[in-house]
């Protein structure tokens, strides 16, 4: 049993990770897009869009939190079902709604408030289900 | 529509089969003993070294340029929700390919999760 909660609470931690992680790094490649401006389609605009994107600090940070998303969800599916982690990802359309709200003061019609609150009841129900179903291997038992 | 049809075909069964591959791949690593940074680290290493990894990666990117692709053609407020299926044949997948045990709880929570989904890309 004490298994099972370390297995639920390790598993909900990964999840949570993944959603900050993706929210973060996509908000940070907006922005550092946006800095950056619209991309010429010529051999010269894209040479200088590529040196802006390489030079620039949001872009970084963005691709820094997209590879902690990367990580997070690789590990998580080492030892979670993918139909667990799948529908429980998408947790951060409901986030993403909220942020929008709070910090860029953005109207939400209520077909989108009514999705957010779909979102989180699956998310609850799919939550309250076993994280594994299937036998996993340790990783020393593999080596 | 048929080329709409077919890109929305290769963007859904693209994801879902790239993330059923590296899934696999994931559970042929195993499960990390701890999760500190170096252990984590070593652990990713590992799991890059697994033949799985590799076939998933082409058929996300698969995925994303059909993704692209769409957006070019459609608005994205057809895109996203016509792209929330593959939560259910991301199901689908989970339960005959991986083997999964999808509980009722868990379908329902799945289309849901789909329903929510397409009413907040719809706006």
């Amino acid at each position: 049993m004490a298994s099972e909660s370390r297995l639920r609470i390790k598993t909900l931690v990964m999840v949570f990770s993944m959603v900050v992680c993706a929210n973060a790094g996509d908000l940070l490649l907006k922005r550092g897009m946006s800095e950056i401006g619209p991309v010429q389609l010529t051999v010269h605009g894209v040479a200088e869009a590529f040196r802006m994107i390489v030079t620039s600090g949001t872009v970084w940070a963005a691709i820094l939190f997209l590879s902690g998303f990367l990580m997070s969800y690789m590990t998580v599916l080492s030892w979670a079902d993918y139909s667990y982690v799948m529908p429980a990802g998408a947790f951060g359309y409901a986030v993403l709604t909220l942020l929008a709200v709070i910090f860029l003061h953005e109207s939400v019609s209520p077909r989108r408030w009514l999705g957010v609150l779909l979102i989180c009841i699956g998310v609850l129900l799919v939550g309250q289900t076993k994280p594994r179903t299937t036998e996993v291997p340790s990783e020393a038992a593999v080596a | 529509m048929m080329r709409v049809i077919l890109a929305l075909a290769v963007l859904i069964l693209g994801s879902t089969g790239g993330e059923i591959a590296i899934t696999h791949g994931m559970k042929s690593t195993g499960e990390p003993e701890r999760l500190r940074p170096r252990a984590l680290l070593q652990f990713l290493c590992r799991a890059m070294r697994n033949g799985w990894f590799w076939a998933g990666i082409p058929l996300m990117a698969l995925s994303f340029y059909s993704l692209l692709v769409l957006l070019s053609w459609e608005p994205i407020t057809f895109v996203i929700p016509a792209s929330a299926l593959s939560y259910v044949v991301g199901t689908f997948g989970a339960k005959y390919i991986l083997r999964e045990d999808v509980s009722v709880a868990r379908w329902v929570g799945v289309l849901l999760v789909c329903a929510g989904v397409i009413l907040v890309a719809a706006g």
